[in-house]
């Protein structure tokens, strides 16, 4: 890195010390040059280092294992691995007492070629570096397009690193499907998205009582349904009337103070609201619902979604908001115009315009609904009932995905796989939502264009 | 006339000479603050009447003294550079400055004798008897037909469906636009062209039945063909309706105009005939306008 950057300066000064003297008119900008030269007396080199310590573990590894004794590194993967650990510690300089002395021998031999790799690598960039530059030197001349060769370059880098960011989501994905399809072998597909039943209680040992194990995925969708839909009862009406109230009739001194104030609404963590809902909300509902003779149970669906509804009721009001500002001020000009009312103009002219927008904003904020986490661990409880009542304690996807995942598991029993089929769900349930919210949005915006 | 308009574009050095052909003219040259307007602003079958208006964006005065007669079939140009105050105070014959906070209007305004300010005026009645249209085409997002329909509408003019359709082929064909759209009256309004837009706006104005109709620059956003159409159409409504249209385009003023009226920072400095206004300007102002020299 430090040779990288001292090649940096290295090179774009002698490209300028080079560049100056020169009589005919430059193509580009002497920086151009020397930043042409900075990046052939760097890329290739880090290219270099970057292959040089990917593939250098492995083979310093088996230079040291080589130390060893033959019948050592007869043994199957797991002892191999657990020997070159010990190896590694002991050149780390921990245990090295206690190690015998064959180990010993090994760890000298590791970090040995550990020396001469670190020298040779310096040795061998350096001279890619130098090799970098002095090619790219050779080809500066006053001719030479060095604006169009940096531009390139710098093109690819950022081209690079978006696709880094899709290839990680790609990565999450694939990994996400493998685990599932690895469920999908010992639990049927068709069992995990009808069945009616979830219990995911899996014998640990083989003489183990009150194992069930059913691995129906309905009531956990249908809890998930149900708090959004709860949420969604309570976000809707206010965040679209509140969005209404702002952009058509509040005064721009009250929009300029009330705006911001539900903005802090949305950044509020959710674990916040998570013990709200569990410890104020949740039991006065209960307490509500016995005092009109109904049984509430103390983790309801109700008060999650309550919860839920107005967590999400800034995202609701502010996305609705902009879309309603989006209608061209000459539209409410023309309903005026024609003697429509304020009332008039905003319910058939200005809603029907922003609609699709809205629409849109709604459906981002059910799959953000349907995503959230914290409140329903806290409030919605932990039992996958099969119901629509929302004074039921029912459980959800999200829920769901964090008890199977909380405590020790292997990773390769049904249950801990269950949690990637069930995030698998989740996560195409939302993706749908999200495509069919942007695909609306985005016809929205080109009405105006 | 001693002078044609041509002389004028002569360049400004020529302002000087005493060979300028304006010295030999009748223009006044007096009132140096424009405090009086040149010509008859009275009207002798007038059907909205403005005494004294100002207009107020704030503190800051944008229209004032406006002394004008809008007499019945007829076609008024207000003419004048850009912010000297036609836009705004076109918006004041329906009240349309009440959309924009701040606004305040003084002096009086009567339509057929009754003001139009007031406590207790209500604006839904006075704005269905004076339309507009926009500069910009801004036809509602829904369908053709509900463009035209939805003025009647609200203010529950129809009750039978057929009623409607008759209002709605009524209002287009005198648009000049129903030949084009007759077929495709369930399409929505956006996807006409921007004449046929602007026809659509006239067409949805004229379904509500009004008496004044204030035209914002109809022409601004459209081509020459889709203009002359606005144009004659214009020329043909003026048998029905008191039409007042601000334009910036002096040629449009002279041919649908009867009447102009020139505009400069906030005063109405002329106003008389459109041919009188246009061959024969009194005040040096005016003249200048309108051969070019400024704006």
């Amino acid at each position: 890195m430090l040779l990288g950057v001292a090649a940096y300066h290295l090179g774009s000064r002698r490209a300028r010390g080079l560049i100056k003297p020169d009589g005919p008119r430059l193509h580009s900008l002497p920086g151009f040059y020397g930043y042409y030269l900075a990046l052939w007396a760097t890329l290739p080199a880090m290219m270099v280092i970057l292959l040089w310590l990917l593939g250098e573990g492995q083979i310093i590894t088996a230079g040291a294992l080589a130390a060893l004794p033959a019948e050592m590194t007869q043994g199957d993967v797991n002892q191999l691995s657990l020997l070159v650990n010990d190896i590694r510690n002991v050149a780390a300089g921990s245990g090295y007492e206690q190690a015998d002395t064959v180990i010993k021998s090994a760890a000298e031999r590791y970090l040995q070629l550990e020396r001469q790799s670190n020298l040779l690598l310096t040795v061998l960039s350096l001279c890619v570096s130098l090799g970098g530059a002095l090619h790219a030197q050779r080809r500066i001349t006053p001719e030479f397009r060095a604006r169009n060769q940096v531009e390139k370059i710098l093109t690819f880098g950022l081209t690079g690193c978006a696709l880094l960011a899709i290839l990680t989501t790609v990565g999450i994905v694939l990994s996400v499907l493998i685990e599932s399809i690895r469920f999908f072998q010992m639990v049927p597909i068709t069992d995990f998205l009808f069945g009616l039943k979830w219990s995911p209680q899996i014998a640990m040992r083989s003489d183990q009582v009150g194992s069930s194990g059913a691995f129906g995925a309905i009531p956990l969708l249908t809890g998930t349904l149900l708090i959004s839909m709860v949420a969604m009862i309570v976000a809707v009406p206010i965040g679209l009337l509140s969005a209404i109230y702002l952009s058509e009739y509040a005064g721009p001194r009250f929009r300029s103070t009330a705006k911001p104030l539900l903005e802090i609404l949305a950044g509020i963590p959710t674990v916040v609201y998570g013990f709200f809902a569990a410890l104020v909300v949740a039991p006065f509902i209960r307490e509500l619902g016995s005092s009109i003779g109904l049984d509430v149970s103390s983790e309801s669906a109700l008060a999650a979604g309550l919860v839920m509804g107005i967590m999400i009721i800034p995202f609701v009001c502010s996305l609705s908001d902009d879309f309603i500002n989006a209608v061209p001020q000459s539209l409410r000009d023309g309903a005026y115009a024609l003697g429509a009312t304020q009332s008039e103009t905003i319910r058939q002219v200005i809603m029907p315009a922003a609609l699709p927008g809205v629409v849109g904003g709604i459906l981002l904020a059910i799959s953000r609904a349907i995503g959230e986490t914290m409140i329903v661990v806290m409030a919605a409880g932990l039992s996958a009932n099969l119901t629509f009542n929302p004074l039921a304690a029912v459980t959800t996807v999200t829920t769901q995905i964090v008890t199977l995942l909380v405590g020790d598991q292997e990773f390769d029993s049904p249950k801990t796989l269950a949690a990637f089929a069930l995030g698998l769900v989740l996560f195409l349930l939302t993706l749908a939502l999200n495509i069919l919210a942007l695909r609306i949005v985005r016809k929205y915006r080109e009405q105006y264009e | 006339m001693s002078h044609s308009t041509g002389q004028h574009y002569v360049g400004s050095h020529d302002r000087a000479s005493p060979m300028n052909p304006r010295e030999t003219t009748t223009t006044v040259k007096v009132d140096r603050d424009h405090r009086v307007t040149i010509g008859e602003y009275t009207s002798p079958n007038a059907r909205i009447r403005c005494r004294d208006v100002g207009v107020f964006y704030g503190e800051k005065q944008a229209v004032q003294e406006i002394n004008l007669d809008i007499g019945k079939h007829q076609v008024i140009a207000l003419i004048g550079p850009s912010g000297c105050g036609k836009s705004t105070f076109l918006r004041c014959l329906n009240r349309m400055n009440d959309t924009i906070p701040d606004c305040r209007v003084t002096g009086e305004i009567t339509m057929d004798g009754q003001p139009i300010y007031g406590e207790d005026v209500d604006v839904v009645p006075l704005r269905a008897q004076v339309g507009m249209v926009f500069q910009k085409p801004n036809p509602f997002p829904k369908s053709i037909f509900e463009n035209v329909a939805y003025g009647p509408r609200i203010h529950g003019l129809v009750h039978v469906k057929s009623d409607m359709e008759e209002i709605v082929e009524k209002s287009l064909r005198r648009a000049g636009l129903w030949d084009e759209v007759k077929d495709r009256l369930a399409q929505p309004g956006t996807g006409l062209s921007g004449g046929q837009q602007q026809r659509l706006c006239i067409a949805r104005t004229i379904a509500v039945n009004p008496e004044v109709i204030l035209m914002d620059e109809p022409c601004s956003a459209l081509d020459p063909i889709a203009t002359a159409k606005i144009e004659q159409l214009i020329d043909e409504l003026r048998t029905l309706y008191t039409i007042v249209i601000v334009t910036h385009s002096m040629q449009q003023a002279a041919r649908v105009s009867q009447r102009t009226a020139y505009f400069h920072l906030g005063r109405l400095i002329e106003v008389g005939e459109t041919a009188q206004v246009f061959t024969n300007p009194q005040h040096q102002l005016t003249e200048d306008y309108i051969t070019g020299r400024f704006g």
